[in-house]
C-alpha cells in the first residue's frame, strides 16, 4: 500500500474533528482511525459523545471541523446511503429493522435478489431463505423458519442478523452502536464472538460500548471520550482493564460507589437479621426464610424494630 | 400443543400458523355471513344465481378499489380521494366522448392518464409536505370533487352525462369492461378484473423486490431509508395505485351505466379501508394482504346484497358495517399479537 511508510492506511480516520450544535460543543478535536482487521472500541459514559461521533463517521451528520478520511482520502457524505456503498455499515441501535417483517425479507430489503427478466424479474424468495439461513448459521444462530417475524427474536438475534446482512453485503468497516447494551450475558457472548469474526475477514470493526468489560477482551486499541473530549487512544498492551474501567468512570467515583454497595449490603444483612427475630417472635419456621433484596417499607419496618428493642422486645410498639 | 423438536424450538400447531395469516378472518367472515343470509334469506333467492351474481358483482367493485387501497396501506398511508377520483376520471371519459365526440378508448386513455397525475399529486403532496395522508388526501378529495362539479355544470349545465353508447368505440369497450359472462346468468365481467388484480398485486407484494419495500416503508420508513429503500418512490407509485384502481372501476362503470355522475364513487373511500382492514391489513401499516382485502370486499358484499335478500330496511346496512369493521379491528389486533409470539 504506503511503501513510504510502514503504517498501513487506515480504512477510516478522523483527525481533530468538531461538532457543534448551536452553541453546545458536541465533540471537539477527537482523532481516531481503525484498520483492517482490527476492533477498535470507543468507550466513554452516557453523553461523552460517542453517538455524535457515529453519526459523522455513518454520514449522518457531517463534521463542524476536521478531516475524515476513507482509505487515505477525504470524504463527504450527505447521507447514510452513501457511506453504506463505500463499505462503511452503521448497525445502529434501533437495527434498521421491521418487526413485522420476515427474518430473510428483513435480511434483503433495499437489496433483493431478483431471478427472470424484465416484467417477470421476480424476488428470487428461494435464494433469499437458502442465504440468510447459512449466514445466520455461520454465526451459530439456528432457524427452523426464515419467515419468522424479526419482532420475535431476542435482542442478541437481531443484532446478529443485523451484523450478519452488513458483513454479507461487503462492508469493509463495520459500525456497532451499543450492540451489547441491553443483552444478557450469554448473548453478549454471542455477539462478541461474532465481532471476532467479522475482524478475522479482515474488515475493520468500530465497537461503541460504555462496558469496559465487553470491550476489553475484544479490542485491539481503545478510544476513551469524555465530554466530548479525546482522552487518548491506547493499544491493548498499554492498558489493562482495571486502568480501563477506573479511566472511564473516574477513580474517585469509583471509589466512592464501591463504598455505598458495601453500605447496601450491610443494611441487607442487618435488615435479615431482624426479619428473623420477628420470625421467631412468632415462632415461625426460618430455615426457609431468604432475602434477596428488601422494599425500602422493610427498611423503615426494621428501624421501628431497632427502637422498640431496648424498652420492650415482644409488644408491638 | 406444540411439539418440542429442539432445544428451545418449538413446532407451531398448523392451525394457529393458518390463524396468524392477514386474510384469515376476513374468509372466516366472509363464510359466515353467507352461511347467516343463506339461513335467513335462502327462500328469497339469496343463494341462487341471481343472488351470487348481485353480491359477487358489488364485491367485485369494491375489491377494485380496496386491493389497491390496501397495498397503500400496507404501505403505511392512506387515500381518501379515491371516491372523487372515481368520479372526476368518469366525467373525463363522458364528456370527452359525448361532448367533444371522441373515441371511447381515446377518452379511457386520456382517463387514465388522469389519474396517473392524481396519483403522482397525492404522493408527491405527502412525501413533500410530510403531513399525514390522511389529511391530505381529504383535501385533495374535495379539490377533485368540487372541481369535477364545477367543470360538468359549465360544460353540459348538468351533474349527469348520458350518452357515451352513442360515442364511437363503445361496444367494444362494453365488451371489455362491462360485458356479462355465463349462460343463463349474468355474471358481469368486473369479477374477471377483480380477479386478475388480486392475482397482479399479490405477485408484487409477495414476488417482487417493490412488494419487499411495500413492506419495509410501511413497518419503519426510517429504517427502510436507512437500508436504501427508495421510501418516496414506492409510496408516490403506490399512490399512483389507488387512482388507477379508482380509474378502472369508473370506466366499468361508465361503460356499463353509459353514463358519468359527478356525484358517483362518493363515500367509496371509507368502504375501501373498511375493506382492507376486515381483510387483515393493519391500520399502521406494514402487515396484510390483498387477498385479504378481496375478501374484506367480499363480507361487504354478502351483507350489503343478503339484506336486500333478507328483506330488511337497507338502512341497516351502514349499522352492520360499523359493527363488522369494529370486530375486525379487535381481530385484527388480536391476530398480531399472536403473530409476534407465535413462534418464540
Amino acid at each position: 500500500m504506503n511503501t513510504t511508510n510502514t503504517q498501513p492506511v487506515p480504512l477510516i480516520e478522523v483527525q481533530a474533528v468538531s461538532k457543534y450544535f448551536g452553541s453546545v460543543i458536541a465533540l471537539k478535536d477527537i482523532s481516531m482511525s481503525v484498520n483492517a482487521g482490527e476492533v477498535m472500541c470507543l468507550l466513554g459514559d452516557n453523553g461523552a459523545g460517542k453517538s455524535t461521533l457515529i453519526k459523522i463517521l455513518s454520514g449522518v451528520y457531517r463534521p463542524s471541523d476536521g478531516h475524515y478520511m476513507v482509505e487515505g482520502k477525504e470524504a463527504r457524505f450527505s447521507s447514510p446511503r452513501e457511506a453504506l456503498s463505500a463499505g462503511i455499515a452503521t448497525v445502529f441501535q434501533d437495527l434498521a429493522m421491521i418487526p413485522l417483517m420476515g427474518i430473510s425479507r428483513n435480511f434483503f430489503l433495499g437489496s433483493e435478489p431478483t431471478k427472470g427478466w424484465g416484467p417477470f424479474r421476480r424476488f428470487n424468495v428461494n435464494f433469499a431463505n437458502r442465504v440468510t439461513r447459512e449466514e445466520l448459521a455461520r454465526m451459530g444462530i439456528q432457524i427452523r423458519d426464515t419467515a419468522q417475524p424479526v419482532g420475535t427474536l431476542s435482542g442478541g438475534e437481531r443484532q446478529s442478523v443485523a451484523i450478519a446482512r452488513a458483513v454479507y453485503f461487503g462492508a469493509k468497516v463495520l459500525i456497532l452502536d451499543e450492540p451489547t447494551a441491553a443483552l444478557g450475558v450469554k448473548e453478549a457472548g454471542i455477539v462478541l464472538r461474532y465481532i471476532a469474526q467479522a475482524r478475522a475477514r479482515g474488515l475493520g470493526v468500530i465497537f461503541i460500548t460504555h462496558n469496559p468489560h465487553h470491550a476489553y477482551p475484544i479490542g485491539d486499541r481503545f478510544t476513551l471520550l469524555n465530554r466530548g473530549h479525546s482522552m487518548g487512544t491506547f493499544a491493548k498492551n498499554e492498558i489493562s482493564r482495571e486502568e480501563l474501567t477506573g479511566m472511564m468512570a473516574g477513580g474517585e467515583a469509583l471509589e466512592e460507589l464501591s463504598h455505598e454497595l458495601a453500605e447496601f449490603a450491610r443494611t441487607d444483612e442487618k435488615a435479615r437479621e431482624a426479619l428473623e427475630a420477628a420470625a421467631h417472635g412468632f415462632e415461625a419456621e426460618v430455615e426457609q426464610l431468604h432475602i434477596e433484596q428488601l422494599p425500602p417499607k422493610f427498611v423503615d419496618a426494621e428501624q421501628h424494630y431497632e427502637q422498640s428493642l431496648p424498652t420492650d422486645g415482644e409488644s408491638n410498639q | 400443543m406444540s411439539v418440542i423438536t429442539g432445544e428451545r424450538t418449538v413446532r407451531v400447531n398448523p392451525l394457529r400458523r393458518l390463524l396468524i395469516r392477514p386474510e384469515t378472518g376476513a374468509v372466516v367472515g366472509s363464510i359466515a355471513v353467507w352461511i347467516f343470509f343463506a339461513i335467513v334469506a335462502g327462500s328469497s333467492g339469496f343463494t341462487s344465481s341471481r343472488g351470487t351474481s348481485s353480491y359477487l358483482s358489488v364485491s367485485a367493485e369494491l375489491a377494485i378499489l380496496a386491493i389497491p387501497v390496501a397495498l397503500l396501506m400496507i404501505g403505511g398511508e392512506f387515500d381518501l380521494s379515491v371516491g372523487s377520483t372515481v368520479g372526476a376520471t368518469g366525467m373525463v371519459i363522458a364528456i370527452l366522448s359525448t361532448q367533444y365526440g371522441w373515441n371511447v378508448w381515446a377518452a379511457i386513455v386520456v382517463a387514465l392518464i388522469f389519474a396517473v397525475l392524481i396519483g403522482m399529486v397525492n404522493g408527491y403532496l405527502v412525501m413533500r409536505t410530510r403531513l399525514p395522508s390522511f389529511i391530505v388526501t381529504l383535501g385533495t378529495a374535495y379539490i377533485l370533487y368540487g372541481m369535477t362539479a364545477g367543470f360538468t355544470t359549465l360544460l353540459t349545465g348538468l351533474t349527469v352525462v348520458n350518452g357515451v353508447d352513442q360515442a364511437p368505440g363503445f361496444s367494444s369497450a362494453h365488451a371489455v369492461f362491462a360485458t356479462a359472462l355465463g349462460g343463463g346468468q349474468q355474471y358481469p365481467i368486473e369479477i374477471i378484473w377483480a380477479l386478475a388484480l388480486v392475482v397482479l398485486a399479490t405477485w408484487l407484494l409477495l414476488g417482487t423486490s417493490f412488494g419487499n419495500w411495500i413492506f419495509g416503508v410501511g413497518g419503519d420508513a426510517n429504517a427502510a431509508r436507512n437500508i436504501g429503500v427508495p421510501v418516496a418512490r414506492v409510496k408516490i407509485l403506490l399512490f399512483v395505485g389507488t387512482a388507477l384502481g379508482a380509474c378502472l372501476l369508473a370506466i366499468i362503470q361508465v361503460m356499463a351505466f353509459t353514463n358519468a355522475d359527478v356525484l358517483r364513487g362518493q363515500g367509496l373511500e371509507f368502504y375501501a379501508i373498511v375493506a382492507a382492514v376486515v381483510g387483515g391489513v393493519l391500520l399502521t401499516g406494514g402487515y396484510g394482504s390483498a387477498i385479504g382485502a378481496m375478501f374484506g370486499a367480499l363480507v361487504f358484499g354478502i351483507v350489503e346484497e343478503g339484506i336486500v335478500f333478507a328483506g330488511v330496511d337497507a338502512n341497516w346496512y351502514k349499522a352492520v358495517v360499523g359493527v363488522i369493521l369494529l370486530l375486525a379491528v379487535l381481530l385484527n389486533s388480536y391476530v398480531r399479537k399472536l403473530a409476534m409470539e407465535a413462534r418464540r
